[in-house]
């Protein structure tokens, strides 16, 4: 047994090279998005049905990680667990402007790299639906000297409708155990 | 280490101003770790966590790591997580179940009661100078059990838990009961634990029942993300508490608490309206509570911290959490969720999901509280600012003791207005602490507030 979670490779053709740069792209748009707070924009880009999963992690003894590493999604607390409604209501709250964690407002820069494609539906000439793994640096400075520094590794499923690419599912890894910031305020 | 001053000094009750030296001193930290930490009964976890021999999860007190951990005869053993011979952390899992703790470093190795099992070479090397029962992990010196939470004190003098607790059992029952009313019966469902730039006593003092920062919390009331938000109910939680008279309450050992009585023939306010079903479970433990309670149901928590570091949140939400000191200005949050264990699914799904949208680092209510005790403990640090203190006056002189409310008798130092004076209770005892005064001071012996008047006559 070694510490190690199996992640799916699907075969690397052109079909699959051109997905992954239309991924890319939308998740360029939603840092950018995110990070000129167009935040209600940036609502748009996550599906009706969306899930909102961030674990906590952690210090587990060797062999028991794939088990117990990770809080999870069907039972417990983890940082976040939420559907669209309560997303919305993260994005009402700072446009009230008097949201004080968020006002004045963080200056965040959203860094995404490490694009995969894990699984593309039915195929990646014509997918969907795509399963993919990326890593992020979130980097977040507010008022004067507060500045964190999220890093992790992401897990999404994206589906496509009317045409764009819609969040359904979207597992955030962040690698720390004890939270080393006083607020997570920013998205993911 | 010579300390200066007096802490007693740092607190002006009389006036109601405290200095913010309190908040920022590293030397006033030093002594809190000194002679505070090391005396005061410290909440440690739930013994949900760990339901079977040799389960354990580390916990903290004050600034150093315990484990918590059922030994193998099933008996609750709280142990310093430091090896006897060169201080390695014998446990750097936060849970999980064992039979031994082998220390990384020469392998030592301890039992579940902390004991030593083994010290390699021992006849070769330590045979007649080493007495292996001496050399057990650093137990606490008492510990008490208390529906389901585990507490501890290294002071083999303190009172025991519940002369501690005193009257401020009840409201703290409210908390760890069954919604139904049957004792006990809550399951920790997870924890958060987080680092926030301020003073533990700012987390500690918002919990005694600091009503007044209610507008810091504006967004989130203007939103709406409470278990009724889906019926268009503004605010973040249902407001049953709407026909009572709110209870703000001083204890002699420090603790202080802010509950509130329902009105005699009081019925169920609507609540959990986002699910007709949850509304009826609800309103089922309600009828339920007032059947086994009978009066005392009229009783209802809502925040409050056991001295000097451990809070709760009784009903929307619902938890434990420890304020655990890190600097003078640096803190580690634990929070503990809590349901009825024996709650059906679907009621705990509801809750935790509402629990993680409200509360902590990530939840849209307690952001604006760190964001408000970070800054307060930033801008008190600068030499002019220490100069001046900060204000407790509220409603000073307002409060009574044991009154009769709706009926009932409210034990304690209390006032039925929003106040500060559980704060200043707090700070007084905190400033005996230290100040190394005696266990009866520290429980209460001398304050003015808890003699009736008519034993002054
Ligand atoms: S420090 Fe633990 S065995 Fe040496
Ligand atoms: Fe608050």
């Amino acid at each position: 047994m070694d510490a190690t979670v199996e992640t799916p490779r699907i075969l690397r053709d052109d079909a699959y090279y051109t997905l992954r740069r239309e991924i890319e792209e939308f998740y360029y748009d939603e840092a950018e998005c995110i990070d000129t707070r167009r935040f209600t924009e940036w609502l748009d880009m996550l599906h009706e049905d969306l899930r909102y999963f961030m674990p906590m992690r952690h210090n587990v003894k060797f062999g028991q990680h794939a088990e117990r590493e990770n809080t999870r999604e069907d039972e417990g607390i983890s940082w976040f667990n939420e559907d669209k409604w309560t997303v919305t209501k993260r994005v009402e709250q700072i446009l009230t402007g008097v949201h004080y964690a968020e006002e004045p407002l963080s200056r965040t820069t959203h860094m995404v790299t490490n694009v995969q494609v894990l699984q593309a539906l039915p195929d990646a000439a014509s997918a969907q639906e795509v399963h993919t793994s990326c890593r992020f640096h979130t980097y977040l400075n507010r008022v004067e000297y507060e500045t964190y520094n999220f890093v992790g590794k992401r897990y999404d499923r994206l589906v496509r409708v009317d045409g764009d690419w819609k969040v359904r599912h979207r597992k955030i890894l962040l690698d720390q155990n004890i939270l080393q910031a006083k607020n997570l305020s920013t998205f993911f | 280490m010579t300390h200066p001053s007096k802490a007693a000094d740092f607190v002006d009750w009389r006036r109601g101003q405290i200095s913010r030296e309190i908040y920022v001193s590293e030397d006033v930290y030093r002594r809190e770790l000194e002679t505070l930490f090391t005396r005061a009964w410290l909440f440690v976890g739930h013994e949900s966590q760990i339901p079977n021999p040799g389960d354990f999860f580390t916990s903290r007190m004050g600034e150093e790591s315990v484990i918590l951990v059922r030994d193998k005869a099933g008996v609750i053993h709280v142990l310093l997580n430091s090896c006897r011979h060169r201080g390695m952390k014998v446990c750097r899992y936060e849970s999980g179940n064992t039979s031994l703790f082998t220390c990384p470093y020469h392998s030592w190795t301890y039992t579940t009661d902390g004991r030593i099992r083994g010290i390699p070479l021992y006849k070769a090397l330590y045979d007649g100078n080493l007495n292996r029962d001496e050399w057990s992990l650093v137990e606490v010196a008492k510990l008490h059990n208390y529906k389901g939470t585990i507490w501890a004190t290294w002071d083999p003098d303190a009172p025991d838990f519940l002369t501690y607790l005193g009257d401020a059992k009840i409201h703290l029952d409210q908390a760890l009961d069954c919604r139904d009313g049957r004792p006990g019966g809550s399951e920790v469902i997870g924890v958060h634990k987080w680092v926030f730039p301020a003073n533990w006593k700012f987390a500690a003092e918002n919990f005694l029942g600091d009503t007044y920062h209610n507008p810091s919390h504006r967004s989130v009331d203007m939103i709406g993300i409470g278990p009724s938000a889906l019926e268009g109910v503004k605010g973040r939680r249902d407001n049953e508490l709407e026909q009572a008279q709110h209870v703000w309450c001083s204890f002699p050992a420090g603790h202080g608490v802010h509950s509130a009585v329902q009105p005699e023939g009081y019925e169920f306010v609507d609540q959990f309206k986002n699910d007709p079903e949850i509304a009826d479970y609800f309103r089922y433990c309600h009828e339920e509570r007032k059947r086994r309670l009978g009066e005392d149901a009229r009783f209802l928590p809502f925040v409050g911290t056991i001295f000097p570091n451990t809070s709760y949140h009784g009903r929307q939400p619902r938890s434990l959490c420890s304020w655990h000191p890190h600097s003078a200005n640096e803190t580690e949050g634990w929070r503990f969720f809590l349901v009825d264990a024996d709650a059906p699914t679907k009621i705990k799904d509801f809750l935790r999901t509402y629990y993680m949208r409200y509360s902590g680092p990530a939840g849209m209510t307690e952001q604006d509280d760190m964001e408000n005790w970070l800054y307060a403990t930033k801008a008190s640090m600068g030499t002019i600012a220490r100069r001046h203190n900060f204000n407790y006056t509220q409603s000073m002189g307002a409060s009574e003791l044991n009154p009769v409310v709706n009926g009932i008798e409210v034990r304690g130092d209390v006032s039925q207005q929003v106040t500060e004076h559980m704060a200043v209770g707090f700070y007084r005892r905190w400033a005996q602490y230290l100040d190394q005064e005696p266990w009866d001071v520290l429980m209460g012996k001398g304050d003015e507030r808890f003699t009736p008047k008519a034993a002054e006559e």
